[in-house]
């Protein structure tokens, strides 16, 4: 039994099966990140006066990471063109190329995750904030890399502050009222900040195993049916352009605002 | 009994020659029992895996349903028979063989779920589609076949999860089938967290199915067959997985966003300031509630349509089938369908009148849920006159057809009433609704998908279910449906609410003498009939249990067209072997072409020409 149009066009509808099916499943992608940017944008909205973080990312990082995504976009376009011109070596090269660019971009965003994760707000028992990243702590006192703000909301607008003084600060245990780090359940923000890239990051994985796979076990059906291998590449590509264009909406969204 | 034995196709030709086993080096091997039922890549093994999978699930709902409302009718008693039973099952929760509120709460919200998403639409989409889809069609297989396996794979281990969350410590998830939060997230049990995994796992397994109906549809069509020669199930089918395509992921992502609240305590649905038993609750808040009830609803609606449709479907091919005429209006059905399906997704927030959302915003709901109604009609209008001057056969199948159309009719009518903001917000939560919505989904949905059980049974198995013991199915399926689900329109008009684990005997007159407007004692016992009704009803599933699994070695051999169909689901061999067909078929006309005028038989099947052979060879009349 042959299933009709796995790798030929179908004459009335112009695609084969797998390219169908890539954008249905596209199509309910956008739905679910639909949602969720939609629950981003009601949960900003309805957040009270002054309490939406601005400026917490660092935009260097997400920048870095913007432009290594396009350019892992382009070689995955040259990838499929040398495919289409039969070129297996470079396929390997720019596909490589595209495998390293995405680890290269988990990378950073693992780094970013846990600078998040060793930055601690601390509510003293006299009202005031410590705010800093973790240098160590014990039973009796605790060592942050940060500084002292007597307003809660001098830690959510940093967009203004320029040149925020940093030093250690040692403090006593019994001095604090409570202490979290930025961890997803310290706000709205990190909330929706670590859901959403963590499910992106999730995404960036499946696809960069997908393309793995392909590059690593591909050589067989390459030599048998190039031009089903060829699809799967184009497949996998499309899959992994819209991934990319994810970013390109979350980028702005949660570093730029 | 037929005794017509070489009713098998050739396709098994093997058998025909069954002494000489040496001349066949081309006969693939057969697959061992991994392969050929558990690691199954036919979409007919697929759609059977889903079918029995869903009749046990459905079964289990049902079951729990049963104690919800011994402990309606009889709160705090123990249940006779199991309740000992439950108590070693369940320990604590059901002490003393009685259902604590609490256990009372996770059969409901388990019974919704259950029901939903283990039960109808497994059966109605995943089912029927799988098995029948390609058939009707002319394809040799869905579109992706182990993406096909995975799907199903994915719906096992969903239901896996939810039946294993009965049994960890506080049990299942207690929040109901919609599982608003904060309360999803206030209740001290993990069962919300594997209800969420759970979920997940479902929904999952519904996008990989609905991927594979579209691309299969808009592929695998055969030759000849055009977007108007589809049978209508098809296009009931192909709105619905575009339903399940774009209406599941925001439940998914609503999904993920409670599975963060429970487990890494964020408060995406969680107010400032939440109080939880007295105790401000150690959490960021910020969150929306309502937020929460946008993104199940905007499922939960469409959803309703999910199960809906297919069941329509079923009813439209067995209705042409019997009165051996055209479907009445094919057209108006298609077009009706697809604009159900569209309006599907902007009447959500008519189950939230209560939210206080607005009146702007209701006004849009309102209007847009009395405009959904108008489809609805249309198709529910064209199916009754597509009975009008047929020579109407009875059997089974077109009993439940024919049950299936007032039924769904009265469910749909009394939503009206809930679609209105006014009315609602007096009947909202109360057994008005309940009854409300088990009309389309139980007397209707299911009893179109009895219809479809026992109308493709034959393909399946080369036999016919029991006749007599299915109509005995079906009377006494339909009275006692009624007698359960009709007491309950009375019940909510009184004011009787959903969801009390006590059968609303707080709020009685008998409890409370003195108050205003407690629920009469007529009403408080109806709940006592209603039990009756229900078990009546449990034990009227016995003669379709027994006539399922009797007849699929015992039943009366029939041919592979034994309804006379014209849809290409019936012109394959009996069962159909792996591939489906043994040539490609040819599409010549649509799909319900019954006495077809001058045409020796009253049927013409899709793969057969209407053009006759030349007058002057065209058979005449025997005289």
């Amino acid at each position: 039994m042959e299933i009709p149009y796995t790798t030929e066009l179908r004459p009335d509808t112009g695609v084969y099966n797998a390219k169908l099916g890539i954008w249905l499943f596209l199509a309910s992608e956008v739905m679910l990140f639909g949602a969720l940017f939609s629950a981003y944008i009601l949960l900003r909205v309805g957040a009270p006066e002054g309490m939406w973080p601005h400026g917490w990312l660092d935009v260097r990082f997400g920048a870095l990471n913007t432009i290594i995504l396009a350019l892992s976009a382009i070689t995955t376009l040259l990838a499929w063109a040398a495919c289409k011109v039969r070129e297996f070596g470079k396929f390997k090269f720019f596909h490589g190329c595209t495998i390293l660019l995405a680890l290269t971009f988990l990378c950073i965003k693992s780094y970013e995750y846990h600078d998040k994760w060793i930055h601690y707000e601390i509510q003293m028992k006299d009202g005031t904030f410590a705010d800093g990243h973790l240098v160590e702590q014990n039973d009796k006192e605790v060592l942050i890399h940060g500084r002292i703000v007597t307003d809660e909301k001098d830690l959510y607008d940093l967009r203004a502050q320029k040149n925020i003084q940093l030093q250690e600060i040692r403090i006593d245990r019994s001095t604090i009222k409570k202490m979290e780090n930025y961890a997803p359940r310290h706000n709205t923000f990190t909330a929706i900040y670590f859901t959403l890239t963590g499910l992106h990051a999730l995404h960036i994985l499946g696809g960069t195993c997908v393309i793995f796979y392909l590059w690593a076990f591909g050589g067989n059906m390459w030599r048998k049916d190039p031009e089903r291998f060829t699809n799967r590449v184009e497949v996998s590509g499309l899959f992994w352009h819209f991934v990319d264009l994810v970013w390109i909406f979350l980028f702005p969204v949660l570093y730029l605002t | 009994m037929n005794d017509s034995v070489e009713q098998f196709p050739p396709y098994r030709g093997e058998l025909d020659d069954h002494h000489g086993h040496a001349d066949h080096g081309h006969e693939h091997h057969e697959p061992g029992f991994w392969s050929k039922y558990i690691f199954s890549t036919d979409h007919k093994v697929i759609g059977i895996q889903y079918g029995f999978t869903a009749l046990c699930f459905l079964l289990f709902g049902f079951f729990l349903m049963l104690l919800m409302r011994w402990q309606i009718a009889h709160p705090g008693m123990p249940v006779p028979a199991i309740g000992p039973l439950l108590e070693k099952i369940l320990g604590a929760p059901a002490a003393g063989g009685a259902i604590s509120p609490d256990l009372y709460n996770s059969f409901g919200a388990m019974h919704g779920t259950i029901m939903v998403f283990l039960g109808v639409v497994p059966l109605a989409f995943a089912a029927f589609g799988n098995y029948v889809v390609p058939l009707m069609i002319g394809a040799p297989d869905m579109a992706f076949p182990r993406v096909n396996m995975a799907s199903y794979h994915a719906f096992f281990l969903g239901g896996v999860v939810m039946l294993v969350s009965f049994f960890i410590p506080g049990g299942a998830a207690q929040a109901g089938w919609t599982s608003y939060s904060p309360l999803a997230t206030s209740i001290p049990t993990n069962g919300q967290a594997f209800w969420l995994v759970g979920m997940v796992l479902l929904i999952t397994s519904s996008l990989l199915g609905a991927v594979n109906f579209i691309a299969t549809i808009i592929q695998l069509r055969a030759p000849g067959m055009t977007w108007m020669r589809m049978p209508f199930f098809v296009w009931a089918q192909f709105v619905t997985a575009f339903i399940l395509l774009l209406a599941f992921p925001p439940l998914e992502a609503a999904g993920v966003l409670q599975l963060m609240d429970n487990v890494a305590h964020t408060s995406f649905f969680l107010p400032t300031g939440l109080a939880v038993g007295g105790q401000l609750a150690d959490r960021s808040g910020g969150g929306s509630p309502l937020l929460w009830q946008h993104l199940f609803w905007f499922l939960g609606h469409p959803e309703v349509y999910v199960l809906i449709l297919p069941a329509m479907g079923i009813v439209g091919e067995v209705i042409a089938n019997n009165t051996r005429k055209p479907l009445w209006g094919y057209k108006s059905l298609v077009y009706s369908v697809l604009i159900v399906g569209f309006l599907s997704f902007i009447v959500w927030a008519h189950h939230m009148y209560l939210t206080g959302m607005g009146q702007h915003i209701a006004i849009f709901f309102q209007t847009t849920t009395m405009i959904i109604s108008v489809p609805s009609v249309i198709i529910l209008t064209c199916m009754f006159l597509s009975l009008w001057g047929g020579s109407i056969r009875i059997n089974t199948p077109m009993l439940f057809a024919l049950g299936f159309l007032p039924m769904f009719g009265i469910g749909g009518l009394t939503g009206l009433p809930l679609g209105l903001a006014a009315a609602d917000l007096y009947l909202h939560d109360t057994y008005y609704v309940i009854a409300h919505f088990h009309y389309v989904v139980a007397p209707g949905t299911i009893f179109g998908l009895f219809a479809g059980v026992y109308f493709w049974f034959p393909k399946i198995t080369g036999r016919k279910m029991n006749e007599f013991w299915g109509r005995v199915h079906f009377w006494c399926s339909f009275v006692f449906m009624n007698l359960v689900f009709m007491p309950m329109f009375a019940q909510g008009i009184k004011g009787m609410l959903r969801r009390m684990s006590d059968g609303a005997v707080n709020y009685s007159a008998a409890r409370v003498p003195n108050a205003i407007d407690t629920l009469p004692g007529n009403i408080m016992e109806l709940n006592t009939w209603i039990l009756w009704a229900a078990i009546a009803l449990g034990i009227a599933q016995i003669p379709f249990i027994v006539n399922l699994f009797y007849s699929i070695s015992h039943g009366e051999k029939v041919g592979d067209n034994p309804w006379s169909a014209t849809t290409l689901d019936w012109q394959t061999p009996t069962p159909p072997p792996h591939g489906n067909f043994a040539h490609e078929p040819h599409v010549y006309h649509g799909p319900y072409e019954y006495s077809a005028p001058g045409h020796p038989t009253d049927f013409t099947p899709q793969d057969e020409p209407l053009e006759l052979p030349a007058p002057a060879a065209r058979p005449q009349p025997a005289h």
